[in-house]
Order: structure tokens, then C-alpha cells, then sequence
């Protein structure tokens, strides 16, 4: 992989046509949760990558710290303890939280602000802060409540996939640091045959309705999960996220149309005014205390 | 460990109890992940706590603080009921056919010879019984009512599924599971690997609770075999190398002992650890003592030490009792300690009943810290309201700040778990005045000798015969100290075989091995076990080859491993006595028909024939394996479940009248401050979290805000009654001192069914103190009890009592 993996295939409320003579693999993170034991190494890795600090906060009442992603928190693992129904005992589910690099991401969809958020031919889907108007509309897009805006700069901030380190052939950080191989890093193919080979064990270990998280409703995604108990919901995963409608209606041609018919017939309505009425005059009061 | 942390990928069964790896030690968890993940590892946890480890797991059985041994014994009873146990190693390798003496016994929980006064045992009834020629008895039919096979399953047969259901909590279905999984080990081509840690050593029967874990594993035939073997999981980096080196209080470097004034003059000190064989053709190993003892003698005091006067023996203190840690802060808090050196260590924070330890480093003259990091321990003078109520006006204890490094800052070697000893090398400068330990050492000791060879003193002789050859006395390198604990030749060593061929080592040289150890003052060597990793070929610590031609994980060429860069102690045990291995994917060593060779360093006589019958644990006089351990232990031959000093069941279910260790120490201001259940009805553990080490990692930012507030664990029924819910602040008391947390209630504690009675357990991570960047918090160990095992004296922080209470909101 190198930098040409970069090339922007897709840009927030712009037109350009991405370059397309070099193919470029499509990548992705492999999130195994069987093998997962919610150390936070990941959560401590992209902090130190990205030098990212959060607020040293409270303890909630739960081992999920901090909280919630913020503008400093691009990952952050969550503990979802669940009793398995037919006497299956108790999970402690762990999941690591943060963006999934869909293939047809509501964020970029969303997004007003021209070229604030790219998609790259490997994948994924960055922010361009510089570019970023804080509106806070890739929220509304997000089927996984992932962007996070910053009191500090009015900007909006999420998982990078370390697209700095993935542009010179480097996993991502979270990836390189994970101690137990819960984290694998590779081609999207790659990633799908590890995680097909995964759910073969774990369906031998009496895990039958463990499943892969590629959801459809967002043209798949980058970073994939491997859930032994099969249903995203207790994970807390989406089972079919889709873009919000009315992002599809108003980032799309339908939108972009009425809004031409609208200008065009406010300008057509105007010139049939002037005709039949007139142009506007001033009266000569006004002229003398303009107000 | 036995074996190492690669190696438990080998496991086809993975028994985590007593540990909590994946928080504790999650980079070495991933070799449990690969043993699942490639091997189809079946993991077992048993935990008073459903933990991260558990997350993983395939079984999880929840166990009331405390209840180990009756775990354990219930499993070595179902191995003997359904004889799944591995004959021919029982039978070869372990003391099972020994014969015991007549007049051992056990009764109402206490075995013979019990003194009730000075809660101690005379132990002469706890051994073999010896036949004319010198040698111990054994009935190979395992049949004689007094071998200890039989003794074994008479005590055992008490430990039922409905017993330990009664005292342990954990439900009979899911303990029968659990025995069938470890029972299937038993197979020559199956095993079992045993990792705990903490859990386990921090018990009045901590050393005991191990011990079982031998018993067992001997039992199903695993130790010795890759995959197998009794893993002690190490709870500090290089915790295994401060052991090593004796840094305990009774300890040499290399195993051997302090003397004690019972001991007398160096023979019979040298005598009573040179034990010769007990049973025909054994290699009793210990008996070249003398030459490690000879050889460590010349490696302090040079020439100073001389046949004549027992190579210095005198130089040596004898223990007149115990200094361990406990023994000490209570002489602190009595008064009678005047200075006391904390070198990278945290008390206040670390050892239990933190009012008892206020009130002893308030009693010293002046106390050091050497530490990279401001320690609670060097600020115990300060008042943070709550969190240290102490008046700093009453204190006249001088407090000595010497900053050191951290691991990153210097080079030198690290002892794993796995007792490899790997090289690593300095990345930055400490900051500030931050100097390398060695450095402050050699300071101090340079300062102290010129103070003697200038006013003299009682006895300067020790101080003043130190050898101290280094280039820069006041900082001596990592490489010169790595050098001086290998050990080098102060003459030639002649071959023994053949003394006109060239010697093992000529004068001056580095030893390569510490077979070429001398008892006559011609060789030197710091640590004996780790003679080998400073060779003439080099630093054999700072290689990293990683081939690994078995596919073991044996990786002889990464680092260097003690004892020889052995990678698997007792491994000759994982070959049947005629020296062929028991599973053929699982060869380590073996016999070719002239000598013993394998993937691994073969831990035997290399020209030992099989025939000649010499056995593999060589460490023993009798060569074998012991399921009764002599008199071994504190408190008998044969673990027992004891009731932890304080048991929310009061009365120990087995035996009424014996409840708590009959063998342990217990000071009586101490025994005064224990709890009973009708005040602290709780049953409470402590333990770390993955997010922090110790009390070091609240000082960094990224830690910090990981896991930034001291909390405590609650099940949900006792957090019902108690109107408590998550996020609030909870108080937690002990009959020592009271802390507050903030609430977690969970699932992953149920309240258990104990001797009739409804037990809760409430769990309590360590971490937090008056310093670093944490939320400051209270210091755990305020809470926990001031007694420890008996034969280690370790503190028993993870089975005590408490009262839970809502606390006022924001007053955590």
C-alpha cells in the first residue's frame, strides 16, 4: 500500500471525478470480540498515535472510560454484561466502539461542507478538519453515532483508521498494539477468509449462530466484527443500518433538482413581473433618508 | 513457572485460577488466545469474580475468596475415585509408592505433632520410613496402607462434589465439568497448564493453594511436558529476577539460604543443605551446594574469603527469626526500627492496614525512598483530609527523596515469568536528577566504607572486604554486574575426566556453565543459576534469534533461560523412564542410546542409561516428585482447607474447631483487629485492573483517564438491599478502616450459597492513592488484614471482611 491507496474516490458536496487509471485494494480492520479481553491497549494506542488526550474523568458505575467517543476519544471499548438465554451463563460482552469506514458512508453523504470528509480508494473515510464547518450534519448521517464534535475548535473529529500510517504500509495503531490478535489489519478479502476461517472454530466451540458484522445497509464497511453470539443487537450494533432517508433526499439528485427548479422559477416568475409590472421604483423620500 | 510463556500455547486445557491474566499480564494472555485459537485449548476460569479472563473463557466458575483448597482437594478426589490419573509417571516420578512413618497423622484438622501454644507443629512424624541400607521404603503396588498413595486418598476422601459445593459455592454440575476436563489430561498426549498468580500467594494457605495445583499436575503426569506445569504468573516486571537473586530476607542469590544462629559453623550449615540421595542412584542435586556457596563467597569477599575461615562465613548475618515483610512493619510500629530503605517500593500503598503502617513510618528517625515516582510511602506525613488523616506537626520522621530511573532509562537484563533473563538497552536519559539504582547504591555503600575505614567500627570486615572492581566504583555498569553474576575462573579448571586435556575454563575467563563450579576457591559466581548468561562467547542475554526448530516454542537462541537455557524445568519427566517421550507431537528430550539430547537442555545426568533408574526431580533426595511433602511446609504434609483469618462462615464446615491456618503468625494487637461476620457480614478481595499497574501508572496521563476513579464491585441483590446503585459513592469498612468508591454493581459477582448461608463477595481493585493524576482515591489496603501464609509470610489481601453502606453523594 502507499500513498496512491490515497486517492480520493469520493469528497463531501463536490462533483470532481476521482481519479480512476490506478486500482487500489480495499482494506480493512478485522475486530475479533472472541478474542478480546477489553484490555483498552487500543484505546491507548490511538491516543498515543494520534496524541489525542482526554480529560482524566469520573468512574460512571461501569469499565467503560471515558464514557463516550469524544473529539479525543476516537475509540473507546464498551461492557455489556448479558445473560444467555438456555442456560448459556453470563457474557461480558466487550466491543470496541468507533467508525467503521462504511462503503457508502451517511457522514459524507450528509455533509455540506465541500471536501470536509473523503473517502480513499482503500476505503476509508477521513475528516478534513481545515475543511470542516461544524454544523455537525455527518452526526445526523451516521447510522453509528460515531462523529464527535469539539467544544475547542467547533470542528468535528472520529477514527482517522490511521490513514496516516495505512498510506506507508503501517497497520493501524490500534491494530499493532492489540496483544491478543483481537485486532487484525489486511485486505477487505483477507479480512473476510480470516473471519470465515474464525467462525468454522467458533461454531465447533458451540458458538453456532456466531456471525460476521459486514453490514449490507451501508454497502459494507472497513472495519468488520466477528460476533461469536451471531446478533449485532447485543452488541449494540445496528442490524441494518441504513442512511437516513432524508440524508439520501437531501444529498441527492432529487434535492439537487428541485432546488435548480426552484432558483430557475424564481428567476422566470421575476421576469414575468418586471414585464407585466414593471421595474421597482423609488419613491423620492426614500432616496433622500435612505433608512 | 515451570515451563514459559510461549509454551502455553502447547495446553489442550488451560486452567486460569488464582490469576487473572488477560488484566494482569494481557501481553503474555495471548499465548491462552493461540492455545484456543490453534491448539482447541479448552479455558477454564475459577475466580471469586467473573473477570476479563473469564470474558474469554469456555467455563466459568465463580468461587467464594478463600475456598481454593477445597476446590482442589475435590478435584484430586475425583482423579483418585475414577483413577484418572497417569499411572506410570504416578508411580515412576512422584512419591505415590513411598512408605510413611508410623505415628503421622491427621485428625480434626490438624495433622500430628501440633503445638498449641507456639501455633507451630514439631514435623518428625511427617516423614519417610527408612529401611537399614539408608534408603526410604516404598511399595511400588501402591497398595500398603501407609504409602502415601493411600494416605493421599484417605484425606481427599472427605473433599466431595457436595462438600466442595458447600464451602466453595461453585454449583456440583459445573464442578463435575471442570474435574472431567482437567481428569481428560491425564491422557500421555494430553495437558493441562496451571496459570495463577496473586490470587493464589495472597492467602494464610497461599503457599498451600499452589502446592495442590503440584499435587495435581503430578497426578495427571504434566509436569515436565510441554503444555503442562505449575505457572506462577509474576505480578511485577523483574519480580522473578529479585527472587532469583535473594533479595527476600532469609534468601541467598540462586536458592540458597541465609544462615540462621541455629545453624552454627559453616559445616553444619553446609551439611544440613548437602542432602545425600534417599532413594538408590538419585543425584540429590543440592549436594554441591558447597560449590555454589564457595563460589558466590568468593564473588563478594575475593580474597578475603579462605578454606580457613569458612569462606567467610562469619561475614555472612544469621537470622535470629523471620524478616519479612510484616515481621517488620510491626517491629516499625512497636518502635523498634529506626531507618528503614524503600527502594522501588510503595508500602504505605502495597502492605496491608494502612493505619498500622502510618503509625510505624511515624515511629522511624528517618525513612529513604528510591523511586522513580513520588510514592504515598515518601509522603505518609502528608494530610489529605480523609485519604490521610494524619497531623503532620506530631511526625519527626526525616523523609530521604533519592529519584531513580524507569526501565526505559538504563540497560540491563529483566527476568520473565518464565525465567528467561532478557538484555534490553537504555532509550532515553532519567529526567531531571533521576540516577540509576546501581548508581545510588554504589553512592551510599562508597560513602559508608570510607566511614568506616576512617572511624573503624565493631565489625568493618564485611564492608571493608567487598569486592568492588569496577571501572567507575561509584557506578558500576550493567555489564559488569551481569558479568560478576555469572561468574568467572580464578584459576584453570581442570577436566575431572581427563585432567591432561585443556581445562573447562582458564583463569580469568567467564564460566560458560555452572557444572564447572568449584568448591575449593578457584572459581567465582554471583548467582549460580545464572552461570551461562555472561559467557566468553558474550552476553547470551541479549540474543534474539527467534528459530524455533520443534515448533515448541523452545526458541533456545532468544535470550537465555535459567537454569543452563533451560526452557522447560523437570522436562526429563516428559519421556517414560526408558526415555522415550509420552507423546511423540510433544518430544522435548529423550534418550538415543548413549546420552540424553532433545529440543530442550535435557534437565538430567546427560549419560544417565534409563536402566540405571535415576529420576527426574533431581532437586529432590529421593528424585521424585512429591505428593507428600515431607516437612516441607508450616502447616502439614498434605494441604487442608483452612478458613481464611476472617470467614464470613465463621466456622470452618470440615472441622469446627480448626478454622483459620493453625500454623500461621498472627501478632496479637493484629488478631485484635480482625473482624467477625456478625459486623462484616462481606466476604471482600482485592485485585488489579488491566488499565493500571500498581501504584505506578495513576502518575500517567493515558492510564489516567482510562480507569480515573477508584470504585468498588457489588452484586446486584446486595446493592438492592443496600439502595446502592452504579455511580453512586459506596463506603467499604473493615474492622481496620473505612474507604469509599465509587459504586459498580454487576452480573459478574452473584451472591454464593456457603455452609447454608447467603455470601456476598465485594470486590476491590488497588490502584489509587493521594498521588498522580488519577481522582485521588483511598488506598485499598487500609482495609486488608495484617497476617499472611504460613511458610511465606505473604499478606492474605484477597479473602477478608467488610460492610458496604451508601455513602453521601460526592463524598467519594
Amino acid at each position: 500500500m502507499a500513498f496512491q491507496s490515497l486517492d480520493v474516490i469520493n469528497r463531501s458536496a463536490s462533483t470532481s471525478t476521482p481519479p480512476q487509471a490506478r486500482g487500489a485494494l480495499e482494506v480493512a480492520k478485522l475486530i475479533d470480540i472472541s478474542k478480546c479481553i477489553g484490555c483498552k491497549a487500543c484505546q491507548s494506542a490511538c491516543m498515543e498515535w494520534n496524541d489525542l488526550r482526554d480529560e482524566v474523568g469520573v468512574n460512571p458505575g461501569h469499565y467503560d472510560n471515558p464514557a463516550d467517543l469524544t473529539a479525543q476519544s476516537w475509540t473507546v471499548m464498551r461492557f455489556y454484561e448479558e445473560e444467555l438465554p438456555a442456560d448459556k451463563g453470563l457474557a461480558w460482552l466487550i466491543v470496541k466502539d468507533g467508525c467503521l469506514h462504511c462503503a457508502e458512508p451517511g457522514c459524507l453523504k450528509a455533509c455540506p461542507a465541500p471536501g470536509a470528509i473523503v473517502q480513499y480508494a482503500n476505503g476509508i473515510v477521513d475528516f478534513q478538519q481545515d475543511q470542516c464547518i461544524g454544523c455537525g450534519y455527518c452526526q445526523t448521517g451516521c447510522p453509528f453515532n460515531i462523529p464527535r464534535y469539539s467544544m475547542k475548535d467547533q470542528k468535528a473529529y472520529k477514527c482517522t483508521l490511521c490513514s496516516d500510517r495505512v498510506s506507508v504500509g503501517l497497520e493501524p495503531a490500534c491494530v499493532k498494539t492489540c496483544p491478543t490478535g483481537a485486532l487484525a489489519f489486511g485486505t477487505k478479502t483477507d479480512m473476510k477468509d480470516l473471519a470465515g476461517e474464525r467462525l468454522v472454530e467458533l461454531k465447533a466451540r458451540g458458538f453456532e449462530k456466531a456471525a460476521l458484522y459486514d453490514p449490507s445497509g451501508v454497502g459494507g464497511t472497513h472495519v468488520l466484527f466477528v460476533l461469536p453470539h451471531g446478533d449485532p443487537e447485543l452488541y449494540r450494533l445496528p442490524k441494518d443500518p441504513r442512511v437516513s432517508p432524508l440524508v439520501a433526499l437531501w444529498r441527492s439528485g432529487v434535492a439537487k433538482t428541485l432546488g435548480v427548479l426552484t432558483m430557475v422559477s424564481v428567476v422566470v416568475a421575476g421576469f414575468f413581473h418586471y414585464m407585466k409590472v414593471g421595474p421597482i421604483e423609488v419613491d423620492e423620500d426614500h432616496k433622500e433618508n435612505p433608512s | 513457572m515451570t515451563n514459559n510463556w510461549v509454551d502455553i500455547k502447547n495446553a489442550n486445557v488451560v486452567l486460569v485460577m488464582g490469576g487473572n491474566p488477560a488484566e494482569a499480564h494481557p501481553c503474555g494472555f495471548k499465548w491462552v488466545v493461540e492455545a484456543k485459537a490453534h491448539n482447541k485449548a479448552q479455558l477454564i476460569v475459577v475466580d471469586p469474580r467473573f473477570t476479563r479472563t473469564a470474558a474469554v473463557a469456555d467455563v466459568f466458575a465463580q468461587i467464594r475468596p478463600g475456598s481454593d483448597i477445597a476446590f482442589l482437594g475435590g478435584v484430586i478426589r475425583h482423579l483418585l475415585e475414577k483413577d484418572a490419573i497417569q499411572k506410570d509417571y504416578v508411580t515412576s516420578y512422584t512419591n505415590a509408592a513411598f512408605i510413611v512413618k508410623e505415628g503421622y497423622g491427621f485428625e480434626d484438622g490438624l495433622f500430628s505433632g501440633y503445638d498449641e501454644a507456639k501455633h507451630a507443629y514439631d514435623k518428625s512424624s511427617w516423614s519417610y520410613e527408612m529401611g537399614a541400607d539408608g534408603f526410604a521404603k516404598i511399595d511400588p503396588t501402591l497398595q500398603d496402607p501407609r504409602c502415601v498413595y493411600q494416605l493421599m486418598k484417605r484425606h481427599y476422601a472427605r473433599y466431595t462434589p457436595k462438600m466442595v459445593a458447600d464451602v466453595t459455592g461453585v454449583p456440583e454440575g459445573t464442578f463435575q465439568r471442570i474435574c472431567e476436563a482437567i481428569a481428560s489430561t491425564s491422557a500421555p498426549d494430553r495437558t493441562l497448564t496451571s496459570l495463577y498468580a496473586l490470587g493464589w500467594t495472597q492467602h494464610s494457605v497461599g503457599a498451600q493453594n499452589i502446592r495442590t495445583m503440584g499435587m495435581i499436575q503430578l497426578l495427571l503426569g504434566n509436569v515436565g511436558m510441554p503444555g503442562g506445569g505449575v505457572n506462577a504468573l509474576r505480578g511485577h516486571s523483574n519480580i522473578q529476577g529479585l527472587t532469583d537473586l535473594g533479595l527476600l530476607s532469609d534468601l541467598l542469590p540462586g536458592y540458597m539460604t541465609v544462615p540462621r544462629e541455629a545453624d552454627g559453623d559453616v559445616e553444619t550449615y553446609l551439611a544440613k543443605r548437602t542432602q545425600k540421595p534417599i532413594r538408590p542412584n538419585q543425584m540429590s542435586y543440592w549436594q554441591n551446594y558447597p560449590k555454589f556457596y564457595v563460589s558466590f563467597m568468593k564473588a563478594w569477599w575475593g580474597k578475603a574469603a579462605t578454606k580457613e575461615n569458612g569462606w567467610a562465613y562469619d561475614y555472612l548475618p544469621k537470622l535470629d527469626k523471620v524478616y519479612d515483610l510484616l515481621a517488620v512493619f510491626d517491629l516499625m510500629y512497636e518502635g523498634k526500627v529506626n531507618g528503614y530503605v524503600c527502594q522501588g517500593f510503595n508500602p504505605l500503598a502495597s502492605a496491608p492496614n494502612k493505619a498500622k503502617l502510618l503509625e510505624g513510618l511515624s515511629k522511624l528517625k528517618f525513612l529513604v525512598s528510591i523511586d522513580p515516582l513520588v510514592t504515598e510511602t515518601s509522603n505518609f506525613w502528608q494530610n489529605h483530609g480523609d485519604l490521610n488523616p494524619v497531623d503532620p506537626s506530631k511526625i519527626q520522621t526525616e523523609v530521604f527523596r533519592l529519584p531513580s530511573s524507569c526501565f526505559a532509562e538504563e540497560e540491563g537484563s529483566l527476568v520473565n515469568s518464565g525465567r528467561w533473563l532478557q538484555w534490553h538497552w537504555k532509550a532515553a536519559e532519567p529526567p531531571g536528577e533521576g540516577k540509576g539504582d546501581p548508581e545510588i547504591m554504589a553512592a551510599i555503600f562508597n560513602r559508608i566504607r570510607t566511614l568506616y575505614a576512617k572511624e573503624g567500627g565493631a565489625f568493618p570486615d564485611p564492608i571493608r572486604d567487598l569486592t568492588w572492581d569496577y571501572k567507575i566504583p561509584d557506578r558500576p555498569s550493567a555489564e559488569e554486574l551481569a558479568r560478576e553474576f555469572n561468574g568467572k575462573a580464578l584459576a584453570d579448571v581442570p577436566d575431572p575426566k581427563d585432567p591432561k586435556a585443556p581445562p573447562l575454563a582458564k583463569a580469568g575467563d567467564q564460566l560458560a556453565t555452572f557444572a564447572h563450579l568449584q568448591d575449593d576457591g578457584s572459581t567465582a559466581s554471583g548467582c549460580w543459576i545464572f552461570c551461562g548468561s555472561f559467557t566468553q562467547a558474550g552476553n547470551q542475554m541479549a540474543r534474539r534469534d527467534t528459530a524455533d526448530p520443534s515448533g515448541l516454542g523452545v526458541t533456545p537462541g532468544w535470550g537465555w533461560s535459567w537454569p543452563a537455557n533451560r526452557r522447560v524445568l523437570y522436562n526429563r519427566a516428559s519421556a517414560d523412564p526408558s526415555g522415550k517421550p509420552w507423546d511423540p507431537k510433544r518430544k522435548l528430550v529423550w534418550w538415543n542410546g548413549a546420552k540424553w539430547v532433545g529440543h530442550d537442555v535435557p534437565d538430567f545426568k546427560v549419560d544417565s542409561k534409563p536402566e540405571e533408574g535415576m529420576s527426574p526431580f533431581i532437586m529432590n533426595p529421593e528424585g521424585v516428585g512429591r505428593l507428600f511433602a515431607l516437612d516441607k511446609m508450616a502447616e502439614g504434609p498434605f494441604p487442608e482447607h483452612y478458613e481464611p483469618f476472617e470467614s464470613p462462615i465463621g466456622a470452618n464446615p470440615l472441622h469446627p474447631k480448626v478454622g483459620p491456618n493453625p500454623a500461621a503468625r498472627l501478632y496479637a494487637k493484629d488478631k485484635a483487629q480482625l473482624g467477625l461476620p456478625g459486623e462484616f457480614p462481606y466476604a471482600a478481595t482485592t485485585y488489579r485492573v488491566v488499565e493500571h499497574f500498581h501504584f505506578w501508572t495513576k502518575h500517567a496521563r493515558i492510564p489516567a483517564v482510562l480507569q480515573p476513579e477508584l470504585f468498588i464491585e457489588l452484586d446486584e441483590a446486595l446493592a438492592a438491599k443496600k439502595g446502592i446503585r452504579s455511580g453512586d459513592a459506596v463506603a467499604v469498612r473493615s474492622k481496620r478502616g473505612r474507604i469509599v468508591g465509587k459504586a459498580v454493581v454487576t452480573k459478574r459477582i452473584k451472591p454464593l450459597k456457603i455452609a447454608g448461608q447467603e455470601v456476598h463477595t465485594v470486590g476491590i481493585p488497588i490502584h489509587w492513592g493521594f498521588d498522580g493524576l488519577t481522582k485521588p482515591g483511598y488506598i485499598s489496603n487500609t482495609l486488608t488484614p495484617f497476617v499472611g501464609d504460613a511458610n511465606t509470610q505473604t499478606p492474605e489481601f484477597k479473602a477478608f471482611l467488610v460492610d458496604v453502606e451508601k455513602a453521601a453523594a460526592g463524598k467519594v
